[in-house]
């Protein structure tokens, strides 16, 4: 990772970290209804394994905090933004929400809100791909929380047994939802459950953007040469609540004041002036560029697109016009 | 037009659609070198090997995820749950990701998934054995449902199913993979929507769906003894029901009688009268009757279990009260 990579990657970084704290600002002003989950804090984890994976080429899916995710595999962050407005022009039509981004043409294969769910999907992928033959891997980016789910381990045993080419990121916020791992989970290591399955598995600081790329790319390495799964622990903090309707209540300041000084942004930030790349005033100025951009591009895209049609509101429960619902008994179709 | 057994018609159709097209794969508990539980895929291990005839690990809903996944790529897999009553462990992927994804993406990504699996009751296996479950897959919007009851049926349902870009759940019946019936020689796709007139009649409709369509027939074959002439309908499509066929045959025999395998509340009989209802409450000459399961966990002895559920006799005795007799 060379120094243009890093200062690309500062501007991505401020891009997530406005972006989402605009997306709060939005909700405030009930322009965005629903659950929110949001990513400040922890965008190191998706923005570096994805810098090591190939976006738009590889297969992503993971759960319902999957702005950030969707944005750096491609998605036009006009069309994310469009969807937490619920409009038509949203990536999703307005159809899924803040929870359910998609975008299938950057093989963003979406965020889903059951805890785990996304576990044996990703596996599913990767056996679709290894039958096929092609170079991509699947990679699945869940939370901490989500590994005590009976799916991780179904699917981690299938994924170790069959040598699919997935990856598993578990970014390790140390909450689920509200309730602290060591109160929830066992182990508090995540990288060490894998090796019940016999996957190699390593633990990285997830706040620090180069040590997240450098873990990653050893990662996706591995798995693109088909030795099978593998499984990344990501060590982060979320600095918001679980979603919006959580108040934080159970998490102690000083907790939050230790990992506010680990802060992702800050610390490639302070990279990047220390090597003499940028100074203060450059990064104001990024950071200018990147609220201008939110303002003056992306909410007024969203505020000003089109709402879903009610007359289209049966739309998109089964394929239209399937052959073969009613085919003629031999098949010409 | 050959007779064959109801599992070699599903073995048939999994092995014409394997050699079809690569990336169709089955999948499920011994699928594999055991050949299926009901010999449902006997010999495609050997033909078609591992990578494609999956045995998997005891973890539907692992498993089960696993195909809805594949299938967002494209792969078109089959997916045998050794029982229905394992289907709960599998709710979670089959409600939450493949009905819903295709709407919760805007029309993006699709999960052309078969999820085939023997509902019913066969000869006490308890409690945790004897599930119906079509009434629970019927109410989810995204998800077809069909229940093949005979092998041509089977056959054919599962053809189309497996070309299909909707996920599709095929109710199949432990009691009925050793029933036999005429297949057609020649590949045949048969409809995931509608309904089947078996036999005309009419004086009053029987309607019935997999294995209470053969119930139907019994007790119509009674009733015209006593000159009552039945017509039954086979509704193997649940999702959706076809309302309009449902309506015709009441329209023209006014008389309607459910006969489900499960348990009445919030069942096909009750859709269905509600359709009728709906569609054509105002044709009726008595009020519609539903010949059901008592709603208790099935019983292990035999005797009791006999009891919780319903046969044609029950049948022919709700139609006799419903015209006088």
């Amino acid at each position: 990772m060379n120094t243009d990579d890093k200062k690309r990657l500062l501007r991505e970084m401020l891009f997530a970290r406005r972006f989402e704290e605009r997306c709060y600002e939005a909700y405030m002003e009930r322009k965005i209804g629903g659950f929110l989950h949001l990513y400040p804090g922890q965008e190191a984890c998706a923005l570096g394994v994805m810098e090591a994976a190939r976006p738009g080429h590889d297969y992503v899916i993971t759960g319902y905090r999957d702005h950030i995710h969707a944005i750096k595999c491609g998605a036009d962050p006009k069309a994310v933004m469009a969807e937490l407005f619920a409009k038509e022009s949203g990536c999703s039509k307005g159809r899924g929400g803040s929870m359910h981004i998609f975008d299938t043409a950057h093989r963003f294969m979406g965020g889903y809100a059951l805890v785990g769910g996304p576990f044996p999907l990703a596996a599913g992928m990767a056996k679709a791909i290894q039958l096929k033959g092609g170079d991509e891997i699947a990679i699945c980016f869940l939370g901490d929380a989500a590994n005590n789910q009976g799916s991780y381990h179904e699917s981690l045993n299938m994924a170790a047994l069959w040598k699919l080419p997935v990856l598993y990121i578990t970014e390790n916020n140390l909450y689920g939802i509200g309730t602290r791992i060591d109160r929830s989970t066992a182990v508090k290591d995540q990288y060490k459950r894998a090796c019940s399955y016999g996957i190699p598995a390593e633990q990285a600081d997830g706040q620090d953007i180069e040590a997240v790329y450098h873990a990653a790319k050893v990662a996706v390495d591995h798995v693109r040469s088909g030795k099978g799964p593998y499984l990344l622990e990501l060590l982060t903090y979320r600095y918001r609540g679980h979603s919006m309707s959580d108040a934080n209540a159970y998490r102690c300041k000083d907790e939050e004041k230790e990992w506010g000084k680990r802060d992702p942004l800050i610390i490639l930030r302070d990279q990047l002036i220390a090597a003499g790349a940028i100074g203060e005033d450059d990064y104001h100025a990024i950071d200018k560029a990147v609220i201008d951009e939110i303002e003056q591009e992306i909410i007024p895209f969203s505020e000003n697109a089109p709402e879903p049609d009610v007359a289209e509101l049966e739309r998109y429960v089964l394929a239209e016009n399937d052959p073969w619902v009613r085919p003629a008994a031999g098949g010409q179709q | 037009m050959a007779e064959m057994m109801y599992w070699e018609a599903v073995r048939r159709a999994h092995d014409e659609e394997m050699a079809r097209d690569p990336l169709v794969i089955c999948m499920g508990e011994d699928v594999g070198v055991v050949g299926g539980t009901y010999k449902a895929t006997s010999g495609l291990y050997d033909k078609y090997g591992p990578e494609r005839v999956i045995d998997t690990p005891i973890a539907e809903g692992g498993y089960t995820g696993l195909g809805i996944g594949a299938s967002f790529l494209g792969v078109r897999p089959i997916i045998e749950l050794m029982s229905v009553n394992f289907a709960w462990l599998a709710m979670d992927q089959i409600f939450n990701s493949a009905a819903k994804v295709r709407y919760m993406s805007g029309g993006q990504l699709e999960a052309p998934v078969v999820i085939r699996s023997p509902g019913g009751c066969a000869h006490q296996l308890g409690a945790q054995h004897s599930a119906r479950m079509e009434k629970v897959f019927m109410g989810i919007a995204g998800l077809r449902v069909v229940t093949p009851s005979n092998p041509r049926q089977a056959y054919g349902m599962l053809k189309s199913a497996v070309r299909c870009n909707d996920p599709v759940f095929i109710n199949e019946h432990e009691l009925m993979y050793n029933m036999k019936g005429e297949v057609p020689d020649e590949e045949y796709f048969h409809p995931l929507e509608g309904s089947e007139v078996t036999r005309q009649g009419k004086d009053i409709t029987l309607f019935g769906y997999n294995i209470s369509v053969h119930w139907c027939l019994e007790a119509a074959d009674e009733l015209a003894k006593e000159g009552i002439e039945a017509e039954v309908i086979d509704l193997y499509s649940l999702s959706p029901l076809d309302r309009a066929g449902i309506a015709a045959s009441v329209s023209k025999t006014h008389r309607a009688i459910i006969v489900e395998e499960a348990e009445a509340p919030v069942g096909v009989g009750a859709e269905v009268m509600a359709i009728i209802n709906e569609a054509c409450f105002f044709e009726l000459d008595a009020a519609p009757v539903r010949v059901s399961a008592r709603n208790v966990p099935i019983p292990f002895n035999r005797t009791l279990e006999k009891a919780a559920l319903p046969n044609p006799a029950e049948v022919v005795a709700a139609a006799r009260r419903m015209l006088g007799r």
